[in-house]
């Protein structure tokens, strides 16, 4: 075969390559490239979305971490998310998955019914839990009241607001449940078998078969839960609006975080920032700290899957 | 080996009666914590639901259960103005984003998953950092481009379009279905003279299906779920609202009537587990395949 011929065949190779990776190619350029080249852009101008943009240097930079009021305490209950939920989340995870494995009589019934949590609308899920939580007429605080315990605020004291979210969080459980499910199945039962025999009890078959087999996921689990946290939007605006009274279209603008800022997260900033005090400079600062953060964290992950991969090929 | 595990033949019978009776105290401790979990998942469903058919003021009350069942709050829902238009605009919106994901994403997934070419592995690599980014990181500069430049805030189309470009979590989730259908099945349609693009329909698609259904699945919830794009893009135009931007407004329209609220919350909850229950193995499936929901 000449060289011309396989020459021109390479070309086709490649235009077919190209033609099929288009929709992604131009989506990339038009919706991903492009805004966050311009993201950069802006972070460096003044811009009120009214009047021309007009360089600022580092001014936007200087607002958000030194004058902004919001930015730290965003900062903060990102930090006690990551700490506290994302923990309970995977313990919780892990511990259900570990009891659907067990369950032998009607397990499809459980497992659905642990699952549909999960699927629950965000918006309507934050509703519903501002509901049940609430502290006046709420079914949670009037069952905590007949049996005489403490009836906390909930999403109306700045203590509780992050617990009750973290309990609207571990009612979300299904996700984790499936993967960590996946994984306690994938465990070979003959390392089970043979720790038995060496009269191994159930916290060392855990500890020394269960955990070794499953820490690749475990690992998943609170990397994907950090980034999650990053992501945090719906849920933390929702409740804090509802129990704040404030509602949209009401004229009122409402500050997200209520109650005392407690419920804020980065995400948050950006439209507070932007569509709030139009200040789309600043807005665009915080849009960067997220990019940062998220991508860092992605990067721990993608090293992670590529040790998985690895280690599944081994066994 | 087999012979180590083998287990004595012979067990004597007060033996096999203390193991039997410990296997049972172990099925009972079990199935007693599943029935507390079962609880904790389900009581907040049955709350919502048994408070949206109370009286307004039976609402306001710390009561769990309705003394009378007032099943015409459902209709109060449906009558409030707009509720019927973020209907359908809830469905058009996952509707055809839908199907626009689906189309666009299943040629690149394609590409990624069985062409050998330069620079695929970067290219896989963009595709799952792209998708593990929030929407916020580029918001700025996308809601400048479409309510400035093309003058379409107030419309779902900013949300819409988009979509006809490829999504990267249901690339990503086909590319990870697409590997596990082997190379064989592609090359013998090469050999039976199929170009790429009738390889792909004809061969790979049936193929697919469940793939293609679980990315389905998971675009329609994610629209429906969706709060922060019609927040940017829609929030100054009720008439463009989707049911999980304008449930909120219930909350201020009925002020303390937590019933009426409560109902229209089931009305936007129902949909997505009516769907669930139709299409348990695949949504199922995606979420062990990838891992994460996008």
């Amino acid at each position: 075969m000449s060289t011309l011929t396989s020459a021109s065949r390479r070309r086709r190779a490649a235009l077919r390559t190209l033609a099929f990776l288009s929709p992604w190619l131009i989506g990339f350029a038009v919706f991903f490239a492009y805004p966050l080249i311009s993201t950069v852009y802006f972070s460096f101008m003044h811009y009120d979305g009214f009047r021309p943009p007009t360089w600022s240097g580092g001014k936007n930079w200087a607002y958000v971490f030194e004058h902004y009021p919001l930015f730290w305490p965003a900062l903060r209950n990102t930090l006690w998310l990551v700490v506290v939920t994302v923990t309970l989340r995977v313990l919780f995870g892990l511990g259900v998955g570990m009891l659907i494995t067990r369950i032998r009589t009607g397990t499809g019934i459980f497992r659905t019914l642990f699952y549909l949590p999960y699927l629950a609308p965000p918006v309507a899920a934050t509703m519903a839990f501002a509901f049940l939580l609430n502290p006046g007429t709420g079914p949670v605080n009037s069952l905590l009241g007949r049996t005489g315990l403490p009836a906390p605020g909930w999403f109306g004291d700045p203590d509780w607001s992050k617990p009750a979210l973290t309990l609207l969080a571990l009612w979300g459980i299904g996700d984790l449940m499936v993967i960590f499910m996946a994984a306690l199945l994938d465990v070979p039962a003959e390392q089970y078998e043979a720790a038995e025999l060496d009269g191994a009890s159930a916290w060392q078959r855990f500890r020394y078969v269960t955990l070794p087999n499953i820490s690749p996921i475990v690992m998943f689990a609170v990397v994907t839960g950090v980034i999650q946290t990053m992501q945090y939007y719906t849920e933390p605006l929702i409740a804090g609006k509802v129990a704040s009274g404030v509602i949209q279209g009401a004229g009122a603008q409402f500050e997200p975080g209520y109650p005392d800022r407690s419920t804020l997260t980065l995400p948050q900033l950006v439209y507070n920032l932007g569509f709030q005090r139009f200040d789309y400079g600043s807005a665009c600062v915080v849009a960067l700290v997220l990019f940062a953060l998220s991508m860092a964290f992605t990067a721990t992950l993608m090293r992670r899957r590529g040790g998985l991969v690895q280690a599944g090929e081994r066994s | 080996m087999t012979q180590v595990l083998a287990r004595p033949a012979e067990v004597s019978a007060p033996e096999r009666r203390t193991a039997r009776r410990k296997e049972l105290l172990q099925w009972i401790a079990v199935h007693c914590l599943g029935v507390a979990a079962a609880l904790f998942f389900v009581l907040p469903f049955v709350f919502v639901v048994l408070t949206s058919l109370m009286s307004d003021s039976q609402a306001l009350s710390r009561d769990l259960v309705p003394h009378t069942w007032e099943w015409g709050n459902y209709r109060k829902v449906f009558d409030t103005p707009g509720f019927l238009t973020w209907w359908r605009n809830t469905l058009v919106y996952a509707g055809l984003g839908t199907v626009l994901t689906v189309v666009s994403s299943v040629p690149v997934a394609y590409a990624l998953a069985k062409f050998r070419f330069r620079g695929r592995n970067l290219a896989l690599m963009l595709v799952i950092s792209t998708m593990m980014l929030p929407p916020q990181v580029v918001v700025i500069p996308m809601y400048l481009f479409w309510a400035k430049q093309l003058d379409l805030s107030g419309t779902l189309w900013p949300l819409i379009v988009p979509m006809a470009f490829g999504d990267a979590f249901s690339i990503f989730l086909l590319r990870q279905f697409l590997m596990t259908i082997p190379d064989e099945y592609v090359d013998a349609a090469k050999v039976d003279g199929c170009g790429d693009l009738r390889t792909l329909v004809r061969v790979i698609l049936p193929m697919a299906k469940p793939g293609i259904a679980a990315v389905a699945l998971f675009q329609f919830f994610n629209a429906w779920n969706d709060y922060f794009g019609p927040q940017i893009y829609a929030s100054e135009n009720p008439g463009a609202w989707t049911l999980s931007y304008g449930l909120e407004s219930f909350k201020g329209a009925h002020h303390t009537d937590w019933n009426l609220t409560m109902a229209a919350t089931v009305l936007v909850m129902a949909p997505v587990i009516l769907v669930f229950f139709f299409a348990q193995k695949a949504f199922v499936e995606g979420v062990t395949l990838t891992g994460v929901k996008g």
